[in-house]
Order: structure tokens, then C-alpha cells, then sequence
């Protein structure tokens, strides 16, 4: 980065919000992706709006790439710029601007940690539905980003559900208005675009979310099965009897052993081969009923034991174990590859089989724990890095897991987006006439792709280029 | 040159696959969606404008084309999985049909659209029009998992997937759902499936519009939780008052439930429908939708809804008028000339509220489009959306306004 570009990019924020010393960048060289690492030419730090347009407007015309970036905690490698590009960080911008309790809706700006959205809500009796697992760091424009999902998107939707209007800048530095805060569009579904776009059509500067109220009642039960495959069709059978939970998480016994080894032991049967976590929530008789139906299932399908928390203080700590579990999985090795992928319910048994195959002919630690209601996988690799012989055998793993998941009518991610980690797996679920529409939607935002470019699609495997003998 | 088309079509398609319609247009009903990515293709290196059919039920066959492309050959249900709760289906097959073979497996897709019950499910997608079970079940994109399109220039996209969580690649079906097929035709849709609710109860409660809307705000705001909450005027309801309809579907015991809490959340006076008769009811409002030559639908924030059924009601009419207190949704339906409903359209754009025309004759699409004029900088951007989609301009839809 020149000289000047870090003088004019400390002009528009102040010079005390631009970082570029090395030292300074390293905080920004990844994110949740242990496996990709570069630095940024320079980290920028907007304080509104306003800055991000003008940090953008000055980008322009220079032709400089752009990376924009929440907290880091995203699992693909989307929020990881090259020395040629200013990442624009945006956790200054954490303000939540406007909350209206009759309406359900609230207008935030992108760096809002998602848990403390709902936090500042409660007391009004709402709350934001998705939570992924890092809602405790992770920011709302950074979910927009990659329509993010979480536990209780079974029953409630995953971020594009409860996002309504955006405030984009542009690639260009123009800024549009996406939406209504009614939800209905004004012509095509441009937020429904722009969420899980991966940061490549723009920045969103202003988010409009609704609120839903907070369920009357709520219960949640831990069941143990002596296999993981009598717990994945009991998790079938709970749907097919048209009760929809608010969620149905699985762990097995290789993430049950790592939560309770860890300080954020939950009580979980380490005996067990898996655990399914159902949580129902609704009015008090309809939860009652539903509760009363699910155990039944459960037993009928080879749950040992079916447990209810008997207290909120119970409830939290069921949760705490599988919201924490990535970070129990933390002490099993340095590195962990948290991986993503959904297949149709009814697979889930024999894809459990197949990662479990391929974890034992590369020799692996894999601990599964997953949003089992809706199929959404996440094999963890725990494994060291520094150690190349054993990085390529995790590489693999990857590689054979995702193809498993596809020829399993699946798909490659369900809620940590593309990246730069799957984006050599996209040409195995679509093909070059959809890999190019999904390029030109991008080009329509973003004519010269400079907003976090080489991300998502693999311009090589685009129609125009596989039709162009010259650019082979 | 309607020979040369019939000809060149037939040389595609075979002559099955090609007919005239009652105006001697040329229609090709192509079977398969590669059959209709040829004819797409055919079109635009042609030059051929295209007007987009599906089963003729919604949007008058009137769009300015030289041939008419059809999806009503393409009508297969491809597979209905019961254990995944996923069917994936040809755009042409009619809903009535699909719901038959659903519930035989007991499963259930949570659409109620106007119209009649034959509608094609592309139809239906294209025009974004739900039904009062948006209140409960979200609008018609929530039902969507993925989606193959045929774009105006032939290529074959095939957009989301056929399970239901999944964020590879951006997110074309959105543009597909609501895009009124002026981003290509769709051929093949993955929908995602409910299991069939054991109990389906009605409740009608009939009064003055104004306060059946003040009752179902406090209905929501005491979390009572119908499948769908509707106000219905009395000739869509076939009823001598404005109706309050809360229709709730799910296991008998949350069905119980919430109708016990209905009686007890409010003065209003409720009456269940007889079982027998909760079908024919809601089929009868969505036929409703037909009783005249133009549909539009506004959305507006739950406690806009009585503001922005008056303004309708006072410079259109409220003859055929439903509204979703929890939804934001209301629908009207009836007869206008072209500069009233541009002034309606004006005034609830002052209000912040977009208004799409659902259906109406070809010169008031073209006058009007779909959605009309967009925000600042978003014409361009659904400009450059449009031309990734259909290079040629060979899809005859109006999305935007002539002027």
C-alpha cells in the first residue's frame, strides 16, 4: 500500500483508525479458518456510514480491492484480504440504532455483536432468532454477510428470514436502499440477493431485522442413544410426526468427550455414541403435549434415557456444552478444521458412516456435533498444522467428506458460506452455465469486482471462460 | 413469420410440442427443461420477443410477443421425498395436484395462493403471491429451496439446492421468486414440505373492519398464533360483514390450545366453521382474487394495515379487499383505469408502502410494471440484472413502468 493511499484513508477516519505495521495486521491475517493466511495492505476502521462511503469512494477510482470484515470469527476464509487489498473492519460501527417493540424491528449498524442484539431486547420481551454458535463475538454484518444460521433456525429461519432492509455502498461508493422495513420488496428480492452474498456485492451499512417475541415456554431435553444411527432416525422420525422443534442439535461421542473433559462440562452421558439435544418452546399446553409426544419417539426409536431441564440454570448449562463445544474441542490439538456441509435428514445415518470410514483410513481425530433437524453437518478436525504430512491427510478428509455430502443429494455449506475454503468444491454441485449467472449477478453489483474479490466463484470453471479457448 | 416460428419450433420440439393459440400465435410447449432452454435459445438468436404462459389461470396471455412459451407440458412431479419433507416438481404442474399426492403421504406444502386451485406452482412463484398462510408460514421464497431457470438467452441455471439449509454460492432463487419471469422461465422448482397438520380449525368473527383490525392487533400482541389471520371483506367472504378468519393447523393439542386463548384474548365473538366446510371457505376467498381484471397487493407494517386498507378503499374500492394484520399484506382486486391506480400507487409510495401489481391486462402492466418506478439506484442495478438474465430482451414482462 502506498504511502499516500494510508495518508488518505487516515484523512477520512482519523490516523489512529488505520493500521498498517506489520505487527498490527496480524490480528486480521485470518479468521475462524485455521488453513488461510495473508496479510492485508492495510486495515481501515469507519466510524459510520458516511466513512465507509467515502473510504470506498476513494478506493474507487484507483481500482484497489476491498475486503470488508465483522469480529473474524467466520469458517471459510471470506474475511481474509491479500496485500493488495484495504480490509475495511467494521467494528466500530456497533451502535444499534433504533429499536421499535410494537413493530418487532430494530435498525442496527454491522458491527452489533449478535448476542447482544437479543441481549438489549430482552427486556422488552423479544428477541433476535439466529445464533450461531459464535453469536458471543460474531457481528450482524458479518451474518448478513454469510447467512448465518445457528440452532434455532430450524424452526425459525436462518438470517435471511429476519433480515428486511439493507443500506448498501456500492463497489462505486453510490449507497441504495434494499427492502422495506415491512419485509415486501420494492421490485425483485434484492436483500434476499444480497444476504449470504459473502461481502462481494457491497457493504452493508444498515440493517433492518425483525424481532420476534420470546416463547412463552420453553423445554429442552437431552436424549442418549447407544449409536449414532438410532439417533439420526429418531431425528426423522420427531419431523415426521409434524413437530417442528425450536431445535434438534446432535453430538457424538467424540464431541461429548471433549465437552466434558472441558471447563464447560454439561452433564452429557460420556458412554453414549450420540446425544441429541431437542429443545421445544411455544405456549405451555402445546409444548406440554409436544414434550410428551418427542419422548415417546425418542424411546421408541433406542434413547436409554431422556432427561428435561428442570430449571432455566439446568437449561443453560445443556446449551452451554454444545455452544461451547468448538471451544472444548480447542484442547484436543492446536489447530481445528470446523467443517460444513448439509445432507437430505434421511442420509444422515449413512454419511455418519462414511465420515466415520474416512476418518479411520487418515488416521484423524473428527468429533461431530450438528444441526441434526436440518441436516446442517459439522465434522471438526482437530489436528496441528505445523505438521504438513498430517495438514494434507486433513485436506483430504475435506475434500472426501464434501464429495460424500453432494453424492448425497447435499450441499457443501449450509451456514459458513464459500469463502475461499470451498471454493474449489463449488463445480461439484453447480455447473458452468449457473457458476457464470452467479458471476454476471455478482458483476451487476459489482462491475470490476473489486469487494472481496477471488471469493465464491471459481472464475475458471464460469461458462465464459471454459467457452473462451484463449483464456484456458 | 409465425410460419417460419411454427417450422423452426417444430424442427425443436417435434410437432406435439408446438401449437397456435386462439390467435394464431405461436405456442411451444416444450416438455422438458432442456427442450425449453432450446426454444429460449431459438428465440434470442432470433430475436423473438417471448411471452412466458404457465396452466393460463393468473396473468392474462396478452403480453406483445411473437410466440408464446408454455409450461403446461411441463407438469411431472419429479419426487416427493416423505422422509426429507422436499418434493421437487416440473413448473408447470398445477398445485391441486401436487397437494392430492401430498397429503396421500401424508405431507403438505403450506401455500394457499389466490387463484384458482389448478394454478401452476411456477405461476405461483413467479408472482410472489402467498396466500393468508403467510402469516404463519412466511412468504412464498421461505418455500423454496432451489430452482432451474431457463434464461431469456437458453443457458440453464440451476439456482439453490434440495435441502433445506444451504448458502453455496449467492442466492439466485430470490431473484426468481416474485421476478414476475423477467429473469427467465422457471422450469423445475425443490419446495420444502411440512407434515400434514392433524388438526385444521377455522374460526370466523364478523363485525366493522375497524375493529376486527384493533382485535387482531391485540390477538398478536398477545401471542395468540394462527396459521393465518385475514380480514376479508364481505364479498370476498361471501359473508353480509367484514370477517375476522383464524384458521390454526397443527398436532390436536396446540390446535386446542390456541383457540381456547383465541375465545379468551378478546370481546370478539368467534364462530368455528364446521370441518366440512373450512376447504370450501378458503377456497372461495382465493377464487375471489378473480373477480376482477386486476390484482395488486401492497405490504405495510402490522399497525399501518387500517391506513392503508382506507386509502385503498377510498380511491379504489374496498369490493374485493383482504388485509393480514400480522402479515402486512393486503390484496385487492377489482377494476380501475390506469391513472387511479398510479395516483394509489403514488400515494403508498408517500406512505413508504411498495405496491406490486399482481395481475392485470397487458397495456396496464406495460403502463404501470409490476413494481413501477424503483429507489434511487436500484433501477440500475435491476437493469444490469435483467441484462445478465436475458441479454436479448427476448422475455416480454414489464417489470418497470413505460414511463
Amino acid at each position: 500500500m502506498t504511502p499516500d493511499l494510508i495518508e488518505a484513508l487516515g484523512r477520512i477516519v482519523g490516523p489512529k483508525w488505520v493500521r498498517h505495521r506489520r505487527a498490527e495486521l496480524t490480528t486480521y491475517t485470518m479468521d475462524g479458518l485455521p488453513t488461510r493466511e495473508s496479510y492485508p495492505g492495510v486495515v481501515v476502521m469507519p466510524a459510520d456510514a458516511g466513512e465507509v462511503r467515502e473510504v470506498v469512494r476513494l478506493l474507487y477510482p484507483l481500482s484497489v480491492p476491498f475486503v470488508a470484515r465483522g469480529a473474524g470469527t467466520g469458517l471459510s476464509g471470506g474475511a481474509v484480504a491479500d496485500g493488495d487489498a484495504v480490509l475495511i473492519a467494521l467494528t466500530r460501527m456497533n451502535r444499534i440504532l433504533r429499536v421499535d417493540p410494537a413493530r418487532r424491528r430494530a435498525v442496527l449498524q454491522p458491527g452489533v455483536v449478535n448476542a447482544r442484539l437479543s441481549e438489549a431486547v430482552a427486556p422488552l420481551g423479544l428477541h433476535y432468532v439466529p445464533d450461531p454458535s459464535s453469536q458471543a463475538a460474531c457481528t450482524v454484518g458479518g451474518n448478513v454477510a454469510e447467512n448465518a444460521g445457528g440452532p434455532h433456525c430450524l424452526k425459525y429461519g436462518v438470517t435471511t428470514n429476519h433480515v428486511v432492509e439493507l443500506e448498501v455502498v456500492l463497489p462505486d461508493a453510490s449507497v441504495v436502499r434494499l427492502g422495506s422495513p415491512q419485509g415486501e420488496p420494492w421490485g425483485p428480492d434484492l436483500v434476499g440477493l444480497f444476504v449470504g452474498s459473502e461481502g462481494m456485492f457491497g457493504i452493508a451499512t444498515e440493517i433492518t431485522v425483525r424481532l420476534e417475541p420470546l416463547p412463552a415456554s420453553v423445554r429442552t431435553m437431552l436424549a442418549d442413544f447407544h449409536t449414532v444411527r438410532a439417533a439420526s432416525e429418531a431425528v426423522s422420525a420427531v419431523i415426521a410426526a409434524g413437530i417442528v422443534p425450536a431445535a434438534l442439535e446432535m453430538m457424538d461421542r467424540a464431541c461429548v468427550a471433549a465437552v466434558e473433559a472441558s471447563i464447560y462440562a454439561a452433564g452429557y452421558p460420556t458412554d453414549a455414541a450420540a446425544v441429541l439435544l431437542v429443545e421445544l418452546d411455544g405456549q405451555d399446553d402445546a409444548v406440554e403435549a409436544e414434550a410428551a409426544t418427542v419422548v415417546d419417539i425418542l424411546r421408541a426409536r433406542g434413547a436409554r434415557q431422556v432427561r428435561s431441564a428442570s430449571s432455566p440454570a439446568d437449561r443453560a448449562r445443556l446449551w452451554q456444552g454444545r455452544k461451547k463445544a468448538f471451544g472444548a474441542m480447542g484442547r484436543i490439538a492446536p489447530d481445528l478444521a470446523v467443517q460444513d456441509a448439509v445432507v437430505p435428514r434421511s442420509a444422515l445415518p449413512d454419511i455418519m458412516d462414511r465420515i466415520a470410514e474416512i476418518r479411520d483410513r487418515h488416521a484423524l481425530s473428527i468429533s461431530n456435533v450438528f444441526h441434526a433437524g436440518d441436516g446442517n453437518l459439522h465434522p471438526n478436525i482437530s489436528f496441528d498444522r505445523r505438521d504438513p504430512a498430517v495438514a494434507a491427510r486433513v485436506h483430504e478428509a475435506c475434500r472426501e467428506i464434501m464429495t460424500a455430502c453432494v453424492e448425497a443429494g447435499g450441499s457443501i455449506t449450509g451456514e459458513h458460506g464459500v469463502g475461499s475454503d470451498k471454493i474449489g468444491y463449488m463445480s461439484l454441485i453447480f455447473d458452468a452455465e449457473t457458476l457464470g449467472a452467479m458471476r454476471a449477478v455478482r458483476r451487476a453489483f459489482d462491475p470490476f469486482e473489486s469487494a472481496n474479490p477471488g471469493k465464491v466463484v471459481p472464475l475458471h470453471a464460469c461458462r465464459e471462460w471454459l467457452a473462451a479457448p484463449s483464456a484456458r | 413469420m409465425r410460419d417460419t416460428i411454427v417450422t423452426r419450433l417444430r424442427a425443436l420440439l417435434g410437432t406435439a410440442g408446438v401449437e397456435r393459440d386462439a390467435d394464431g400465435l405461436p405456442r411451444a410447449t416444450p416438455d422438458s427443461p432442456d427442450a425449453l432452454s432450446l426454444v429460449c435459445r431459438l428465440a434470442h438468436e432470433e430475436g423473438w420477443k417471448i411471452r412466458i404462459e404457465g396452466q393460463g389461470t393468473w396473468l392474462p396471455s396478452d403480453a406483445p410477443a411473437d410466440l408464446a412459451v408454455s409450461t403446461r407440458a411441463l407438469d411431472q412431479v419429479i419426487t416427493v421425498s416423505p422422509a426429507d419433507l422436499v418434493a421437487t416438481v416440473q413448473a408447470g404442474a398445477p398445485l391441486d395436484g401436487l397437494r392430492r399426492r401430498l397429503a396421500d403421504e401424508g405431507m403438505w406444502l403450506a401455500l394457499d395462493p389466490p387463484g384458482r386451485p389448478d394454478r401452476s406452482l411456477g405461476s405461483i412463484v413467479a408472482t410472489a403471491t402467498a396466500g393468508p398462510l403467510r402469516h404463519g408460514f412466511g412468504p412464498v421464497r421461505d418455500h423454496l429451496l432451489g430452482c432451474t431457470v431457463a434464461t431469456g438467452d437458453g443457458r440453464l441455471v440451476k439456482a439453490g439446492g434440495k435441502v433445506v439449509k444451504n448458502v453455496a454460492g449467492y442466492d439466485l432463487t430470490k431473484l426468481q421468486v416474485g421476478g414476475f419471469g423477467g429473469f427467465g422461465i422457471i422450469a423445475e422448482l425443490h419446495l420444502r414440505l411440512r407434515a400434514l397438520p392433524r388438526a385444521d380449525v377455522t374460526l370466523l368473527a364478523r363485525g366493522a373492519r375497524d375493529n376486527l383490525t384493533l382485535a387482531a392487533r391485540r390477538l398478536i400482541e398477545a401471542k395468540v398464533s394462527p396459521a393465518a389471520l385475514e380480514l376479508l371483506s364481505p364479498a370476498l367472504a361471501a359473508e353480509a360483514e367484514w370477517v375476522l378468519a383464524a384458521r390454526f393447523l397443527g398436532t390436536d393439542a396446540a390446535v386446542q390450545g390456541e383457540v381456547g386463548r383465541l375465545g379468551t384474548a378478546g370481546d370478539l365473538v368467534w364462530q368455528p366453521l364446521p370441518a366440512e366446510r373450512t376447504a370450501a371457505f378458503w377456497g372461495v376467498v382465493a377464487r375471489g382474487s378473480l373477480g376482477g381484471p386486476i390484482t395488486l397487493r401492497l405490504g405495510v407494517l402490522g399497525d399501518g394495515v387500517d391506513e392503508a386498507m382506507d386509502l385503498v378503499a377510498h380511491d379504489l374500492d374496498d369490493g374485493l379487499l383482504s388485509a393480514g394484520p400480522g402479515s402486512g399484506m393486503i390484496r385487492w382486486t377489482g377494476e380501475a383505469p390506469i391513472e387511479r391506480l398510479r395516483g394509489v400507487r403514488r400515494a403508498a409510495a408517500g406512505r413508504e408502502i411498495p405496491m406490486t401489481i399482481e395481475r392485470a391486462p397487458w397495456p396496464l402492466r406495460r403502463a404501470l410494471g409490476h413494481f413501477g418506478a424503483y429507489r434511487e439506484g436500484v433501477g440500475q442495478l435491476v437493469g444490469r440484472l435483467r441484462d445478465s438474465f436475458d441479454p436479448g430482451q427476448c422475455l416480454s414482462v414489464a417489470l418497470e413502468g413505460a414511463e
